[in-house]
């Protein structure tokens, strides 16, 4: 079976967005991870969005891909955001405390990117 | 508590066996009628546990992963997933939320995922020998809503 997650990455001046689909987890974390990273350092954004509209399951993988990125944003004065969320997801992400890294906001809810 | 219908499922401890392992629980578990958000629970819960005995217990070689899964009477259902891995020396430490022994992107969290999703957590484990996690999730269905 291939990666059952995949990963769209979008740029827009100083944004890049990264829209995953799927299912996150251990097995298709890893190369979503290296996408978005290698988006990261090569435009050097002022906003990351994650955007997980198409992420139909998550497990702590998806906490660990948002903890990752926001470590490695902290030195480059770039902010996080998260959209989209299924409750499932924001459950998961608000255990973990990624609210108080990021700006989390579920789907439905009216997201404007802030610079 | 009398137990209504039982599945066993033995899988080789390999990455792409997360998705249909939790894929297989969750549909069995459907008998119980359980709502989406039930059925997604029990989908973390056994994912964090089966990305464990990959990651941890096999240490990425291919090792067996053992889950067996009751449905009893009282609408719960009872998930056991088993490993013959390294075993884990402290438990107790082992399910401080945010401890890990990897760093990395593992957040540390996969115990406290699993605690807060299901109704009851026993972790036992013998170093050498294995683990064994057993997930313990009243359905409510749509009476919860």
């Amino acid at each position: 079976m291939k990666a059952n997650a995949e990963v769209t990455i979008k740029t827009e001046k100083k944004t890049v967005t990264a829209v995953l689909s799927g299912e996150i987890d251990h097995h298709s974390a890893p190369p979503i991870r290296q996408a978005i990273d290698e988006a990261v350092i090569v435009f050097e954004p002022e906003e990351l969005v994650l955007d997980f509209g198409l992420v139909s399951f998550m497990d702590s993988s998806g906490i660990g891909l948002v903890m990752g990125r926001y470590r490695l944003l902290e030195d480059m004065k770039c902010k996080l955001s998260v959209i989209n969320l299924s409750s499932h997801a924001f459950k998961v992400m608000k255990l973990a405390g990624l609210d108080k890294i990021a700006n989390l906001t579920k789907g439905g809810d009216s997201y404007e990117g802030k610079k | 508590m009398k137990v209504k219908n039982e599945m066993k499922l033995q899988l080789k401890s390999r990455s792409v066996n997360e998705g249909y392992a939790r894929m297989a629980v969750s549909a069995f578990a459907c008998e119980l009628d359980p709502n989406v958000e039930e059925l997604n629970d029990i989908k973390t819960a056994v994912s964090e546990a089966v990305t464990n005995c990959i990651v941890h217990a096999y240490n990425n070689e291919l090792g067996t992963i053992y889950i067996t899964v009751k449905l009893l009477e009282n609408s719960t259902v009872e998930i056991k997933i088993r490993d013959r891995g390294c075993g884990i020396e402290d438990v107790k430490q082992a399910m401080t939320p945010l401890f890990t022994t990897l760093g990395g992107d593992r957040s540390g969290l996969g115990f406290s995922v699993m605690e807060s999703f299901s109704d009851s957590l026993k972790v036992t484990s013998k170093k050498g020998k294995g683990t064994t996690v057993t997930i313990v999730k009243r359905i409510k269905g749509k009476a919860s809503f």
